[in-house]
C-alpha cells in the first residue's frame, strides 16, 4: 500500500518537471513582460507538430530535429514580439488578451487543417521504454527523469541568466520600468524581443520533451496553457523556482487522484490549483 | 458638401434599421419556416452571451475566457429541474438564472482575486473544472451526456413546429429582458461609472466611482442571464453533454469575435458583430476549420486598427449613438443655451489666464 503511493507521488513530482518545462516560458514571459500570453500552449503543440513533420516526412533523428527547432523556435519568438506582440503591449490589456487569443485560435486550427484531428506522438528510441529499477516494485522511467532533470538544468540556467548576467539586467530593468530603461538608453523593444526569443527557445525544448512523452492533437494546446498558468501562479510571479515547485505540486495532486480513478486525473489538478490558490492568492512563493 | 454619414440623417437612419429589426424579430414565427426559426432563435441567444460579455469586457474591465461555464451551468440546472425535479417547464428555465447566479458567487470570490490577463486564464480554469465536474454527474449521463426524454420535450409544444416557435418567443422575450434591462443599467449612475471605466479607469475611480462594486454588480448580473441563455440552448439542442453544453468555441470564443468584430464597449457593436458574424458563417461554414484562419487574422487586425471594431470605425462619421445610452450634458441643451455659453466663454477665460 505504501509502496503504491510512493510510486504515484514519485511518478507524479517526474510529471512535474514536464509540466514546469511547460510553464517556465510562461513565467518568464508574465514576470518580464508582465502579460499572460494565451497562445502559449498552442506555440508548443505547434513547435510539436513541426517536430512530428521533421522525424516523420524527413526521417530525421528526434535529438537532430530538436537541435534544429530550437534556434527556429529562439528567432521566432523575436519575430514574434517585434511584429505583433509589442504593437499592443502599452495599449489597454484588453489588446494583449485578445490579440494571444486570436492567435491561439487560429494556430489550433490552421494545425487542425494541415494535420488533421489525430492524435499523434513522436518516437523517442529506445529511451521511451528504459527504467530504473528502484525498490521493490517501484521503477523510474530514464525519460522522465531526464526531463525533470532538463527543467531543473534549465531553471538554473535561466536563473543564472537573469540575475547574473548583462542581458539578464537589462531584461530586468525593462522589466521594472519601460520609461525608466528608455531613458537610460535602453532599447526596451529590442530587450523585451530578446526575452520572447528565449521564451521561445524554452517553449521548443519542451515542446521535444511533450512529443515524445505524451500525445497530442492540434487542440491539446489550451490544457496545456491551464497546467502551465496553474504552476505559475501557484508559485508565485515571477519566480523560476517557484514555477518549478508549482509544476511538481499539480504533477503529485493529479498522479494521486489518478490512483484514485483514472477519470480524475486532470480534474484533481485543478482542485488543488484552486484550493490553494484560495488560501494563497499571492502563490507559494511571490517574488513581488 | 458633407458626406451623408456625418450628417444626422445617418443616426435616423440607423435607427430606423433597428427598428426594422425589432420588428423582424417580432414578427419571425409568422414570416420564417421551421430553419429560419431556429437560426434567428440562435441568433438571439449568441446576442445575450454578447451583450453580457461586452458588458464585463467592454465597460466594467473583466476579460473573461469562461463564460461558457455559466451558459453549461445553467444548462445543466434546468435538465435537472425539468426532467429529474419535474418541475413547471418555465419555473425550470427561470431556475437555470438563479442557479447560475448562485454560482457566480464563489466563482467571483475565486477570479476577483486575479486581475487582467490573470483573470481571464483563471476564468478559464474555473469554466474546465465545472465542465470536468459535470463530466462526473452519472445522473446526467457522465462525459457522453443525455438527452431530454420525449415527454419532457412536448411540454414545449406536441409539433416540432409549434415547439420551434415556442423556443422564438422565449429567446425573444429573454432578449428584450436583456437589452432594456441593461440600457436602462448603462442608463443610471451606475451605467456613468461603467462609461467613466471603460474611457479611463484610475480617472473613474479618482472621481468616486466604486471600481469594486460596479465590478461585482457586472458580474453578478451577467450571471443569470447566461444561465437562462443556457437552458434555452438546451431546449434548442434537446441535450445536456460537458463539451456541447460548456462549449467554450460556442459561448466563448464565437462571443468574442463577434463583439470583437462589431465593437467592444458600445450599445451598437455586439448588435453589429452579431450581424456580420451570422452572415459570414452562412459562408463560411462550407470551409470548416479555415473559418477560424479568417476570423483570426480578422479580430486582429481590427484590434491593431480600431479596437472599438466596426461600430467605432463608423461612428467616427455618424454624430450619434443609435442606442443612446448617454446623456447630453443639460448645459449644452438647447433651451440652456445662454447657460453653455456663458459656461463655456467662462472656462476657456480660466485656460487662457492659466
Amino acid at each position: 500500500m505504501v509502496e503504491i503511493w510512493t510510486n504515484q507521488i514519485l511518478q507524479g513530482v517526474l510529471l512535474g518537471g514536464l509540466y514546469a518545462l511547460f510553464a517556465i516560458g510562461l513565467s518568464l514571459s508574465v514576470g518580464v513582460m508582465r502579460f499572460v500570453n494565451i497562445a502559449h500552449g498552442d506555440l508548443i503543440v505547434m513547435i510539436s507538430f513541426v517536430l512530428l513533420s521533421l522525424t516523420g516526412g524527413l526521417g530525421l533523428p528526434t535529438l537532430a530535429a530538436v537541435a534544429i527547432v530550437i534556434p527556429i523556435s529562439f528567432v521566432g519568438g523575436y519575430l514574434l514580439q517585434r511584429l505583433l506582440l509589442q504593437r499592443v503591449l502599452g495599449k489597454d490589456v484588453l489588446s494583449i488578451i485578445l490579440v494571444t487569443f486570436g492567435l491561439s485560435i487560429v494556430i489550433q486550427n490552421a494545425l487542425q487543417g494541415v494535420y488533421g484531428a489525430d492524435i499523434r506522438k513522436v518516437g523517442g528510441g529506445a529511451i521511451e521504454t528504459a527504467t530504473i529499477p528502484l525498490s521493490g516494485n517501484i521503477n523510474v522511467g530514464v525519460l522522465p527523469l531526464v526531463i525533470f532533470i532538463s527543467a531543473t538544468l534549465l531553471i538554473w540556467l535561466l536563473d543564472l541568466l537573469l540575475y547574473r548576467s548583462r542581458i539578464g539586467a537589462r531584461i530586468r530593468a525593462v522589466s521594472d520600468s519601460v520609461a525608466t530603461a528608455d531613458l537610460v538608453g535602453l532599447r526596451s523593444a529590442r530587450i523585451y524581443a530578446i526575452a520572447m526569443a528565449i521564451v521561445g527557445a524554452t517553449m521548443a525544448i519542451s515542446a521535444g520533451f511533450m512529443a515524445i512523452w505524451t500525445n497530442f492533437d492540434p487542440t491539446s494546446g489550451p490544457s496545456r496553457l491551464l497546467i502551465a498558468f496553474e504552476a505559475v501562479v501557484l508559485g508565485g510571479l515571477g519566480n523560476l523556482w517557484g514555477t518549478l515547485i508549482g509544476g511538481i505540486i499539480i504533477g503529485v495532486a493529479q498522479a494521486v487522484g489518478a490512483q484514485f480513478d483514472a477519470a480524475w486525473q486532470v480534474l484533481a489538478g485543478h482542485i488543488v490549483f484552486l484550493a490553494i490558490f484560495l488560501t494563497r492568492p499571492q502563490g507559494l512563493f511571490p517574488k513581488y | 458638401m458633407t458626406h451623408f454619414l456625418t450628417t444626422s440623417y445617418s443616426v435616423f437612419v440607423g435607427r430606423l434599421l433597428l427598428a426594422c429589426g425589432i420588428v423582424f424579430l417580432a414578427t419571425g414565427p409568422f414570416l420564417l419556416d421551421a430553419s429560419g426559426m431556429q437560426v434567428m432563435t440562435e441568433f438571439m441567444l449568441m446576442l445575450v452571451l454578447a451583450l453580457m460579455w461586452n458588458l464585463l469586457a467592454g465597460y466594467a474591465d473583466i476579460v473573461t475566457i469562461g463564460q461558457h461555464a455559466f451558459v453549461g451551468v445553467g444548462a445543466y440546472a434546468f435538465f435537472g429541474f425539468l426532467v429529474f425535479g419535474e418541475w413547471n417547464p418555465y419555473l425550470s428555465v427561470l431556475m437555470a438564472g438563479a442557479v447560475a447566479m448562485l454560482l457566480a458567487v464563489p466563482v467571483m470570490v475565486i477570479i476577483f482575486r486575479l486581475r487582467t490577463a490573470y483573470l481571464a486564464v483563471g476564468s478559464w480554469v474555473v469554466a474546465e473544472t465545472l465542465m470536468l465536474c459535470a463530466g462526473k454527474l452519472s445522473a446526467f449521463g457522465g462525459g457522453s451526456g443525455i438527452s431530454m426524454p420525449v415527454s419532457a420535450v412536448k411540454q414545449f409544444g406536441a409539433r416540432i413546429g409549434e415547439r420551434y416557435a415556442h423556443i422564438y418567443w422565449l429567446a425573444l422575450v429573454l432578449l428584450a429582458v436583456v437589452f432594456i434591462s441593461t440600457w436602462l443599467l448603462m442608463r443610471s449612475a451606475v451605467g456613468l461609472g461603467l462609461t467613466a471605466m471603460r474611457d479611463n479607469e484610475d480617472g473613474a475611480g479618482a472621481v468616486g466611482v466604486n471600481l469594486t462594486r460596479s465590478r461585482v454588480l457586472c458580474f453578478l448580473w451577467t450571471a443569470p442571464f447566461l444561465g437562462l441563455a443556457g437552458a434555452l440552448i438546451t431546449l434548442q439542442k434537446l441535450r445536456v453533454a460537458p463539451p456541447a453544453s460548456f462549449s467554450i468555441t460556442e459561448w466563448t470564443v464565437y462571443i468574442i469575435f463577434i463583439v470583437l468584430i462589431g465593437g467592444v464597449g458600445s450599445f451598437e457593436g455586439p448588435v453589429i458583430g452579431g450581424i456580420v458574424f451570422f452572415l459570414l458563417r452562412e459562408y463560411l461554414a462550407e470551409v470548416g476549420v479555415w473559418h477560424f484562419i479568417v476570423l483570426g487574422p480578422i479580430s486582429i487586425v481590427i484590434i491593431l486598427i480600431e479596437p472599438r471594431g466596426l461600430w467605432g470605425l463608423l461612428r467616427r462619421f455618424v454624430p450619434g449613438d443609435l442606442i443612446p445610452v448617454s446623456y447630453t450634458p443639460s448645459a449644452l441643451k438647447g433651451t440652456k443655451t445662454e447657460k453653455a455659453r456663458s459656461l463655456a466663454a467662462s472656462t476657456s477665460d480660466v485656460l487662457s489666464q492659466s
